[in-house]
């Protein structure tokens, strides 16, 4: 067989610098190394020293697309760590918030990062110029995601108001009853995206994973949830750390997670998805159904239909929470600071994000461990191109390379997170 | 004169978040209007269609951390008609500045369990240290606002409207009553330059200063106003220590307060 080489110098719509080496030795892959080089920044060691409660404002930097999710996690690990819960409205109203967040990321990589490549456009402005009606539907919907964000947080992007205990100042009923206007329109909207999405053209491919996502009594799960997988594992939170384990490799600035003795594993969309089918909405499960999406879906690159279908959870769940809202008596739970340690793991969109901060007497942080979703799915990622490139040596080079593209996005890679550019090399021997 | 052709814009990521370049697409009223106006030449967290340069104008997010990044954006100002920095990485060395007053050898071997597989610069520095900056639009993150007028205003051969008092002047704007003089909340705002719109005094909480120093802050001032509602020194240093750690005013006032 005669050696061939492809060479792509961007992966493009992920967010982050990152690259993929692929070795293709007579019809077999050789080597796979999915690389981060995005600089690193240092987040866990300059954490230490500063308080607690600087830990919401400060980890949101780690990523400007989910900043909500770095709030949450660490919100709830600082709450474990001084004892109190955050209940009743503020609880909901942090439910709202986090499901503004997964309407404006889901849309941004359904219609922006993903849907591109499924129809053949370098990006989205000029996917718009053949489907203008399809990208005006996702920056609207998008927006109201954002809208969300903004009056709960004040800002779409590093929002301001979340902090240890609950909120600097809540809002009032009528305040959001305008989003609730919105958010009408934007589950109709979602739920035209579920079938819109369904009928892109999906390669066959699925895969025997093991998911491990949050599962709640009785919620989809944001914040709060056991962690449980497909294959066996059911722990409380407190306990991640003697599951799951971080390796550093040496091509990566990223530190790869594993789960002891059973190494990769998949979060985000389609671990809840499988995970929590039950605990979606009925309009959700009704709407997945009809897309031809059973309780459970092997194939990643139908991520993007089971993150259209948590879209309209989300619209659907933060109307049920604004109709429900009755302001609570004051904006935040007071603590004491202590010294102890806390864990809190939510449910990022790209899945679950971990947080454990050992704290001294005065509330200052000795030290912290952050484990985002993207570090979680990168073995996934290479162990999917080691299953899927072998079933299409055939295809011409481009269209090889464009596939293994298309995988790598159907993890909504941030790679800001895990610790940007993407750069894919196929090399043929 | 009708313009030849569309002005190219190409979007460059250095050590950051991704949410000042994200800002741009957060403008979901204005994405497909700018998108008219401009050839979107290299935007990569958007298209992977990548226009060769030069370019009109580049926004520049992000800041210099690595030896291959102090090379690479003096390729981008050597491609760039206006170079553009947007965020508090690329103005200031962004949170991760925070290096700057440690040893980064330190904080290496705290991060990763194989320190000789990272190459990191000792400091984190804005771009405006390495490179001729056209201007510099400021914050944590950049107000999408300010963004499309900057965008604006180079496109259309002006100077940007982006005014440089402090959050004090947004405040009273907005009608918020002062949160430090009404109840005695200690607040970065009188040493910070406007252009988020006061969000924070208008949430209920102290300005924590992410857009960085006002043109000419009183920092000493404000510090004395904060000792005096009970704020201690190692809280004032963390304080200017944040998201602009490295801009110069904020640098030198929290070296003040650690004693």
């Amino acid at each position: 067989m005669k050696g061939k080489t492809i060479k792509v110098d961007y992966l493009a719509r992920v967010e982050g610098e990152g690259a993929l080496y692929l070795r293709i030795k007579a019809d077999r892959v050789a080597a796979v190394q999915f690389k981060i080089f995005e600089p690193p920044r240092f987040f866990e060691a300059f954490l230490r020293g500063r308080n607690s409660t600087e830990a919401p404002d400060i980890t949101a930097r780690i990523c400007g697309i989910c900043p909500i999710a770095y709030q949450m996690s660490s919100v709830h690990a600082m709450e474990d760590a001084y004892g109190i819960k955050v209940e009743g409205p503020l609880r909901a109203l942090r439910r709202l918030i986090y499901c503004g967040e997964w309407i404006e990321s889901h849309v941004l990589h359904v219609y922006m990062l993903h849907a591109p490549d499924f129809l053949g456009y370098p990006d989205a402005i000029r996917m718009a110029k053949d489907h203008p009606e399809a990208v005006e539907r996702g920056l609207k919907l998008k927006k109201v995601g954002n809208d969300i964000v903004t009056l709960l947080g004040g800002r779409e992007i590093h929002p301001i108001n979340v902090r240890v205990g609950g909120f600097y100042r809540v809002p009032a009923r009528r305040e959001l009853e305008p989003l609730a206007e919105k958010l009408k329109w934007a589950r109709d909207a979602a739920l035209e995206t579920v079938r819109w999405a369904a009928t892109l053209p999906f390669p066959e491919f699925e895969q025997d994973y093991e998911f491990v996502a949050l599962r709640h009594p009785d919620e989809y799960p944001f914040n709060e949830g056991r962690l449980v997988s497909n294959k066996g594992l059911n722990i409380p939170v407190r306990e991640y750390e003697n599951h799951f384990v971080e390796e550093h490799v040496e091509h990566s600035n990223a530190l790869h997670s594993v789960l002891k003795d059973r190494g990769a594993y998949h979060t985000g969309p389609l671990a809840r998805y499988n995970l929590n089918f039950d605990r979606l909405s009925p309009l959700a499960q009704e709407a997945a159904r009809a897309a031809g999406l059973g309780p459970k879906c092997l194939n990643p690159f139908q991520s993007i239909v089971v993150r259209s279908v948590e879209t309209l959870y989300a619209c659907d769940e933060a109307l049920r929470i604004i109709g429900e809202y009755e302001p609570p008596e004051a904006p935040a739970v007071p603590f004491e600071p202590r010294a102890s340690t806390g864990c809190g793991c939510t449910e990022a969109p790209r899945g679950i994000l971990y947080h454990r901060y050992r704290l001294d007497k005065e509330g200052v942080i000795l030290d912290a461990k952050i484990v985002p979703p993207t570090s979680q799915n990168q073995k996934c990622i290479e162990s999917d191109l080691w299953e899927f490139v072998p079933k299409y040596l055939d295809l011409p080079h481009a269209q090889l390379q464009h596939r293994c593209e298309q995988l790598i996005r159907n993890y909504d890679p941030c790679i800001s997170c895990a610790t940007h550019f993407l750069k894919l090399k196929v090399d043929r021997e | 004169m009708a313009r030849a052709r569309k002005p190219k814009l190409a979007v460059w990521k250095f050590a950051s978040c991704d949410g000042c370049q994200l800002s741009l697409l957060d403008c979901e009223d204005e994405l497909l209007a700018v998108a008219g106006a401009v050839e979107i030449a290299n935007f990569p967290e958007a298209s992977s269609a990548v226009v060769k340069g030069p370019y009109d104008l580049s926004l520049v997010e992000g800041s210099v951390t690595t030896q291959h990044d102090a090379e690479r954006i003096h390729l981008v100002r050597r491609a760039s008609k206006f170079l553009v920095t947007i965020g508090a990485c690329a103005t200031a060395g962004g949170i991760q500045a925070l290096r700057n007053f440690k040893d980064v050898k330190e904080f290496i071997s705290i991060v990763y369990a194989t320190p000789q597989y990272i190459s990191s610069l000792n400091k984190s520095t804005p771009i405006a240290d390495h490179v001729l900056v056209d201007f510099e639009l400021r914050g944590c993150p950049v107000n999408k606002y300010q963004l499309v007028e900057v965008l604006s205003a180079f496109l259309n051969g002006r100077k940007p409207n982006t005014p440089p008092h402090s959050v004090c002047v947004e405040c009273k704007q907005r009608g918020t009553v002062c949160v430090m003089v009404a109840r005695g909340t200690p607040c970065l705002g009188p040493v910070t330059h406007a252009g988020c719109g006061a969000i924070c005094p208008a949430y209920d909480r102290g300005c924590y200063g992410c857009f960085g120093p006002m043109e000419t802050p009183n920092t000493e001032s404000l510090g004395a106003q904060w000792v005096q509602l009970g704020v201690k020194e190692p809280d004032l240093v963390r304080a200017f220590r944040s998201f602009n750690a490295y801009a110069e005013a904020f640098r030198k006032a929290s070296e003040a307060h650690e004693g």
